[in-house]
């Protein structure tokens, strides 16, 4: 099957049944989609698919055979880092960073849908994304300044 | 220095660490002793140990403490680059790596900045490079050293811009061979130029574009994947393994068998995930738990050791004699880090050697204890630090780099591990459950005569230290037993100094022990008594590990007998306190806040809908460690019971401060932390096992939550020393939501978490209240 990530082609040859995490981190060697919790739970694993997050670790690889995928280092780069990624380096808004991969990849794919959403349409978007470091005032300030709220 | 320590040097010029450069130095450096390698503190009195200079004026630092995600790598670099006056883009830093740096045992009890910052170690030896190459510098110059300025690790002659020299010149390329001053001169807070000033994470643009490497993203040649398989009970040893039930399965190279420890070892991860799931073991039963809901009354009858922090001996007879006697009894469960990824680790043992990449907070202690289970001496294990999942205290760091030290040795290759989440849930090191029974006797003005604090608390196991590799749960499957449970009852008078290292003692008691007085209140009938009970469960630090659970029960007594004298809480502790720096945060957070003086409750609230109040808690860290106040406002849905926390005020003082943005993040995520465990958070399980497997079963506050508004008071006292940040704000969270419940409501709230339900329940019972002498 084949898998374009961050626009690039990839011919994979794998147990269909694998989820999409393990090609992405074990097969391409990507950092920015995690291990959290392999249940969907917890948002570490997000990727954009069809310009919707998606949990990669409850993802069979097999369901996406020609699919475009979009992680974390797909947005942008330490040099030229996607806006999103600048509000987040601006704000600070991380501890230990291993959700941020959950928060910025879920937050994107929300605000490209939903350009303008007020505060509480982000929170609900967020509300399935943990961050045990709690960084959240951050975050939210974050994704925010994204979006261009106050 | 040795020839591989100064190529090491050479290459060392990355602001991050990336692991690419990390796997190039291991075999240059690999076992290269060096001057490291033992516990001698002949070590960390060389100079050399903590710093070097390149003939590019690079200056290189090695420490021992670790970036966990509290912002200690960048502020340490802030540390190097004011005391000898460089750019902090011309500082790199090492931290914990058994090969090349310093012994500082473990990263924790915020003790990194205590350790690092005031006048020892890291700090001291930069004041003592300085004063090297300032010494050089004159000698080179032929000007005393008084004319000299340093701007950028340029060393010139003041008034005269033709004459300078650059440290790299000076030094560069050769050990100082200086045994580190203590009389050193450290550079004043008031001129820093760079501490002090609020400076961006050097990490958070790798971090925040996917680029940075966790120990997660640890990829070496001829890697392999490993997966444990735990006992499906706690106490269930194992009778066999079927190695048939496997066998066949695409990957799969090895079943792993020690003792009680089972491991699948696959080519790829998701084949050792399928292995694991498959593979075939018969264990007995577990050994049983005690029941969930009678845990509190089980930890009172239990064998126990019994320790008495402080004494004056006539506590019962001041409670006799006083105008009224309050009594209550405070709740807290088992918590458990649960970081957000699971533990991992990667460890290539072979030809009697092993390197482990491990997100420990220990790396030596790790080193020891993985070289005690594979049977090597430490002198052959390496460890080197690589940042994982944020740890909060000993999740499953320690035991997963065990996992992976062991089936690496059984393969001979390197095996990289993560636990799945239930592995991780169900068998890291929790926080202690408490049960705590406060009396207090109040004369006839309403002042505290006596406090009596009995406490019991539940512990297993903790961290490893050099030689435990049972006190987590690898090393007691493989083999190794959990330090001793020795009970011992009665405890013994109070010897020594006043410690209350534990926050086992409230703010509010003198702390008198052996003629001198070391607490941070004025009640002198005073009485700390612990139990200590054998945990079914392991345990360890959990962030301000047993002072959070503690100074609940403190700050949430303090609160009832203020409202029962009917006193402004702010006022009445206050009334009861003497620390200047306590006080002096109290009345900062309640400034603030626009603190209102009155009782609590609240009068005048409806008795329906959403009523709102607000409430306050302190603490003094470990009694000298850090000082933080809070307010908290917080609606009460009286309908559902549900909380909603409107704003926090936190107003702290840990002397100087280093980063004041990194202080905020701290104080921000330390609250919010603790409101996530006061409301949510607790380990449960059933007659055999940990129930609380996954974020359905064990709840975390998720990013959609109504967040309060967080205000910080940083209280900079650039004349004290540094204390600790990182474990103050969270110590009083769930005492100051408590307390504004009750503001709210007249509900009180004894247990955490406040659930919905519990704050129903309390809200019932106010009706049936008792009220005065033996109030509870």
């Amino acid at each position: 099957m084949t898998l374009t990530v961050n626009g690039r082609a990839h011919t994979i040859d794998v147990d269909p049944a694998t989820p999409l995490l393990y090609v992405l981190s074990d097969d391409l060697g990507l950092n920015g989609p995690k291990f959290g919790c392999g249940l969907g739970q917890c948002g570490a694993c997000a990727v954009i698919i069809g310009g919707r997050a998606v949990r990669s670790c409850v993802t069979p690889v097999g369901t996406l055979d020609g699919a475009a995928v979009t992680t974390l280092e797909g947005l942008g780069t330490v040099e030229r880092p996607h806006p999103i990624q600048q509000a987040f380096i601006d704000e600070q808004a991380a501890q230990c960073g291993f959700c941020l991969n959950a928060v910025i990849v879920t937050a994107k794919a929300f605000v490209d849908q939903n350009p303008q959403p007020s505060e509480a349409q982000i929170q609900q978007a967020m509300s399935t994304v943990l961050c045990r470091c709690f960084a959240h005032t951050r975050m939210l300030r974050a994704i925010k300044r994204y979006t261009g709220l106050p | 220095m040795s020839a591989s320590r100064r190529d090491f040097l050479k290459r060392s010029g990355a602001l991050v660490v990336s692991f690419s450069s990390l796997t190039a130095w291991v075999d240059e450096l690999a076992f290269a002793q060096g001057p490291f390698g033992t516990q001698d503190q002949r070590v960390a009195r060389q100079l050399d140990s903590w710093l070097a200079i390149g003939t590019d004026g690079r200056v290189t630092a090695y420490t021992g403490k670790c970036e966990l995600g509290q912002g200690i790598f960048t502020v340490q670099m802030q540390l190097i680059a004011e005391e000898l006056s460089v750019p902090l883009a011309r500082v790199t830093l090492i931290q914990c790596d058994t090969s090349v740096t310093p012994d500082q045992g473990t990263t924790s009890g915020s003790q990194s900045t205590p350790t690092n910052f005031n006048e020892a170690n890291l700090a001291q030896a930069c004041a003592t490079a300085r004063e090297a190459l300032l010494r050089l510098a004159a000698d080179r110059l032929a000007v005393p050293v008084e004319q000299l300025t340093v701007v950028d690790g340029v060393v010139g002659v003041q008034g005269d811009a033709s004459r300078w020299v650059g440290y790299g010149e000076l030094v560069g390329g050769k050990k100082f061979n200086l045994t580190v001053n203590p009389a050193a001169k450290r550079k004043p807070a008031g001129q820093w130029t760079v501490l002090g000033k609020p400076a961006g994470r050097v990490d958070m643009a790798a971090m925040a574009t996917g680029q940075f490497e966790f120990v997660h993203n640890i990829r070496l040649p001829g890697m392999l994947h490993g997966r444990v398989v735990r006992p499906p009970a706690v106490g269930a040893t194992l009778v066999s393994v079927d190695e048939g039930s496997v066998r066949g399965l695409p990957g799969v190279v090895k079943v792993v068998v020690k003792k009680n420890f089972v491991g699948v070892v696959a080519e790829k991860p998701w084949q050792a995930v399928q292995a694991a799931a498959k593979l075939s073991a018969t264990w007995t039963r577990g050994a049983g738990l005690p029941s969930h809901a009678g845990f509190y009354q089980h930890l009172r009858t239990q064998p126990s050791r019994d320790a008495l922090l402080v004494n004056s001996k006539d506590v019962d007879e001041r409670l006799a004699q006083a105008a009224e006697v309050l009594k209550a009894t405070y709740l807290h469960p088992y918590q458990m880090h649960a970081s957000m990824g699971s533990s991992c680790a990667v460890a290539d043992v072979k030809d009697g050697k092993a390197t482990i990449w491990s997100p420990t907070q220990s790396a030596y202690p790790t080193r020891n204890g993985s070289a005690m289970l594979l049977g090597l001496p430490a002198a052959d294990v390496r460890v080197i630090f690589t940042r994982g999942s944020g740890c909060y205290g000993i999740n499953g760091a320690d035991t997963v780099s065990y996992d992976a030290a062991l089936l690496s040795q059984a393969v001979g290759k390197p095996v990289r591990v993560q636990l799945s989440r239930k592995d991780e849930m169900a068998w890291e090191n929790y926080g202690m459950a408490f049960a705590i029974d406060q009396r207090a006797g109040i004369d006839a003005s309403g002042t505290i005569v006596a406090w009596d604090y009995e406490g019991w608390s539940a512990s297993l196991g903790g961290r490893p230290g050099y030689d435990r590799p049972g006190n987590v749960i690898t090393g007691q499957l493989a083999g190794f037993e959990p330090a001793p449970f020795t009970p011992r009852s009665p405890a013994p008078e109070p010897g020594g100094s006043f410690n209350n290292n534990s926050n086992a003692a409230p703010s509010y008691v003198t702390g008198c022990v052996g003629g001198r007085c070391g607490g941070a209140g004025t009640v002198k009938g005073e009485r700390v008594l612990s139990h200590t009970v054998k945990s079914p469960f392991f345990t360890g630090p959990l962030r301000s590990p047993s002072r959070l659970q503690n100074t609940f029960a403190h700050e949430s007594f303090m609160d009832e007998i203020a409202a029962h004298v009917k006193a402004d809480p702010v006022a009445y502790r206050l009334r009861h306190l003497s620390d200047p720096r306590l006080k002096h945060v109290v009345q900062e957070a309640a400034r603030a806040a626009q603190w209102s003086a009155r009782p609590s409750p609240k009068p005048g609230a409806a008795s329906s809908g959403v009523v709102s109040g607000r409430g306050v808690s302190c603490v003094a860290y470990e009694g000298d460690n850090g000082y933080v106040a809070m307010v908290a406002e917080v609606d009460v849905d009286l309908g559902s019971g549900r909380v909603t926390a409107k704003r926090f005020v936190v107003a702290q003082d840990c002397g100087p401060i280093s980063n004041p943005d990194g202080m905020r993040n701290q104080i921000e995520g330390g609250a919010l932390q603790g409101m996530s465990r006061a409301l949510g958070e607790e380990v449960t399980w059933d007659d055999q096992q940990v129930t609380s497997i996954d974020w359905r079963t064990f709840h975390s506050l998720p990013l959609g939550f109504a967040i309060p508004t967080i205000e910080s008071v940083l209280v900079n006292r650039t004349d004290a020393e540094a204390t600790g940040a990182g474990e103050t704000a969270i110590t009083i969270v769930a005492a100051a939501l408590g307390n504004a419940i009750f503001d709210a409501t007249g509900a009180r709230l004894r247990e955490v978490p406040f659930t919905p339900e519990r704050i129903k329940a309390a809200l019932d019972s106010r009706l049936t209240r008792p009220s005065g002498r033996g109030a509870e």
